[in-house]
């Protein structure tokens, strides 16, 4: 890698920030300059104008269907619903009295696995941001407090993570490993999560670690762990996990996509994107079977992105980062 | 051309990244080729004889340097499981992967850029919050799902396009287009949220620059101004994320092309690792990050050459 990296580009907003040092340094006798400067490109700001600071319905009505979402996938075993491996039914049963959301081809209650299945998801969707912002996050902060060679060699190395598309690295994971365990499909995921995620919270630390208080504190004599965990890291932390909640939803839809392929937990553990795939064949005469599911996890994805994007908006953290 | 040069070998260092690093991980992992072909034998014998027979015995930098030198020369082995070489299958399927790409950045382009310069004209309007509510909303529908709800609307009730397969374009050109329609509709659908919002804030920042103020102060109708003064300088990002999302998304069709049943770069992956069968996926990575890199590059000329001030600033957010 050549010294001063400036990314290949691999997004847009990044493009070219490794020359950021000397260039902050060069803008920034104080950070009123930087400020200003961000302020003049920050979209937000005008949008500001328009929309009150304010987190508003859309996002209290979000949070409540995530809740319900969530406490229901929780509670799962000690509700009274019907066993999601056997089936309790006829098979093949439009949405009625008894079972609410139907039954699928063998006769099983869509109901009760549609929330067992949530049980996957956001295991899946959490576990995995988590893993990313364990890994990514250190990466990043690291990256963006050191700079030069340690962000040249670390952010080189979230570019080549970067070019692999994905989804196909996720896919090969799962895949070859051949035990497509909830482990794994986290594993997977969560590497897949660490690149976007460490170029993120290097964006902010160097925002951050150019303002008077890291200054002050290392001419205080702190050291530069002190000053990572305890200047730095608190500031990036709000911003990053606003983001993450829009992490989550993206690793939602990721493992729907790998139960989609067949790849995810196997059956007959239920999941969202397995039972849209079961479905699949039956989608002519009895399309609850795959719309359900898939009405269940666009709810849950859409008040997952209305929640972290009203949150990020509150915060006031600049748009299209991630 | 410092530049050009700095960041031709960072591109060169990063694709030979990618590719020992696929190499090393599509080896690493269990289970391989052999034991795959061996499925229905399933003795050890047949496995050791079939390794040694695909030269997977041998240690992995030697075969990784191997397979470097015939990459090079654009042999990029053949396929264990029907044995058709790989660079010719990606030559018969990168075509339609790029048609599909290209169709569906039309597709979202069309819807929104118009939906942007009328979302901006009113920022804070009525149609401003019900369009951008909106393709917030579809931005939440996860490819499959959208795909799976196209299907069953437009192919299964109404019939109207074919569910599966398409007509290749050397045949019929129209029939081409309309048979694609609904897989590129279902990529193009979250794209159109994203362009729809670059372009929105753009614009809004635009229109509070002192020249659009004088131009109207001139006379000219807010319609004229929106579109011949505000409209150009705007687009500056949204060019970037487009090709950006090119690069992106020629490894990001494969959902699309499983459902579809269309046999692009992405099927063609998706089948092998299924397969187990890892030279193809090797080619299939290695012309994925090939793409995506080579725009990344492009992207990043474009900005040096345009504009270095915003390059600079654009850095900072």
């Amino acid at each position: 890698m050549p010294e001063r990296s400036s990314d290949p580009g691999s997004s847009s907003f990044f493009a070219g920030s490794g020359d950021m040092a000397s260039e902050i340094s060069q803008i920034a006798d104080g950070d009123v300059a930087v400020l200003d400067l961000l302020q003049d490109l920050d979209p937000g700001q005008v949008d500001g104008a328009v929309a009150k600071k304010r987190l508003g319905f859309g996002f209290w009505l979000a949070s409540t269907w995530f809740f319900l979402v969530l406490v229901l996938a929780i509670l799962a075993p000690l509700l009274p619903l019907k066993d999601p491996l056997l089936p309790v039914g006829r098979p093949r049963q439009s949405p009625n009295i008894e079972f609410w959301f139907g039954t699928d081809s063998i006769g099983r209650d869509i109901f009760s696995r549609v929330i067992w299945g949530g049980r996957v998801s956001l295991v899946v969707g959490f576990a995995s941001i988590l893993l990313g912002l364990a890994v990514g996050g250190t990466i990043g902060i690291v990256a963006g407090y050191y700079k030069r060679r340690t962000e040249a060699f670390l952010m080189g190395s979230m570019d080549v993570l970067l070019a692999f598309p994905a989804l196909l690295l996720a896919l090969v994971i799962v895949s070859f490993t051949g035990d497509n365990s909830i482990t794994n499909v986290v594993l997977a995921i969560g590497i897949v999560s660490i690149a976007p995620i460490a170029r993120l919270v290097r964006a902010s630390t160097l925002v951050f670690s150019q303002r008077e208080f890291v200054t002050a504190a290392r001419s205080l004599g702190a050291s530069n762990g002190r000053i990572i965990t305890r200047e730095i890291l608190p500031n990036v932390l709000l911003p990053v996990l606003s983001f993450s909640i829009i992490g989550v939803a993206v690793a939602i839809v990721a493992e729907g996509g790998l139960a989609f392929l067949g790849l995810s937990v196997p059956p007959p553990t239920p999941t969202w994107g397995g039972m849209i795939n079961d479905g699949r064949a039956q989608l002519d005469n009895h399309p609850y079977m795959s719309l359900i599911p898939c009405f269940i996890m666009f709810l849950t994805v859409l008040s997952l992105n209305l929640a972290g994007d009203r949150i990020r908006e509150y915060f006031d953290i600049k748009e299209g980062a991630l | 051309m410092r530049f050009v040069r700095k960041k031709l070998i960072q591109l060169a260092i990063v694709l030979f990244a990618v590719t020992f690093l696929s190499f090393l991980m599509l080896n690493l992992l269990p289970g391989d080729t052999a034991e795959r072909l061996c499925a229905g034998a399933g003795t050890d014998e047949c496995v050791s004889e079939k390794r040694a027979e695909l030269g997977l015995d041998r240690p992995i930098p030697i075969r990784y340097a191997e397979w470097l030198g015939n990459a090079v020369t654009g042999d990029l082995g053949t396929s264990a499981r029907n044995q058709q070489p790989v660079w010719e299958a990606i030559q018969q399927r990168l075509p339609l992967t790029l048609e599909l790409l290209l169709y569906s950045q039309f597709l979202a382009l069309i819807v929104a850029v118009p939906m942007g310069l009328l979302a901006a004209q009113r920022a804070g309007g009525l149609y401003d919050r019900i369009s951008t509510s909106t393709l917030f909303g579809l931005l939440s529908v996860p490819n499959f799902m959208l795909a799976l709800i196209l299907l069953l609307v437009f192919s299964k009730r109404l019939g109207w396009f074919p569910a599966v397969g398409y007509t290749p374009f050397t045949e019929n050109p129209l029939e081409n287009l309309w048979s694609l329609f609904l897989p590129a509709l279902t990529l193009a659908v979250a794209e159109m949220a994203v362009y729809m919002r670059l372009l929105r804030t753009d614009l809004i920042a635009t229109l509070q620059e002192d020249y659009i103020t004088m131009a109207k102060a001139k006379g000219m109708s807010s319609g004229r101004v929106l579109l011949r003064h505000a409209f150009r300088p705007s687009t500056f990002s949204l060019v970037t994320v487009i090709g950006l999302n090119f690069g992106r998304l020629i490894g990001g069709t494969l959902i699309v092309e499983v459902i579809f049943a269309l046999n692009g770069i992405g099927k063609y992956t998706v089948d092998s690792i299924l397969g187990q069968d890892y030279i193809p996926v090797q080619g299939a990575v290695l012309v994925i990050a090939i793409g995506y890199v080579l725009v990344n590059f492009a992207v990043d000329l474009f900005y040096a050459v345009l504009d270095p001030r915003i390059r600079h600033a654009r850095a900072l957010i």
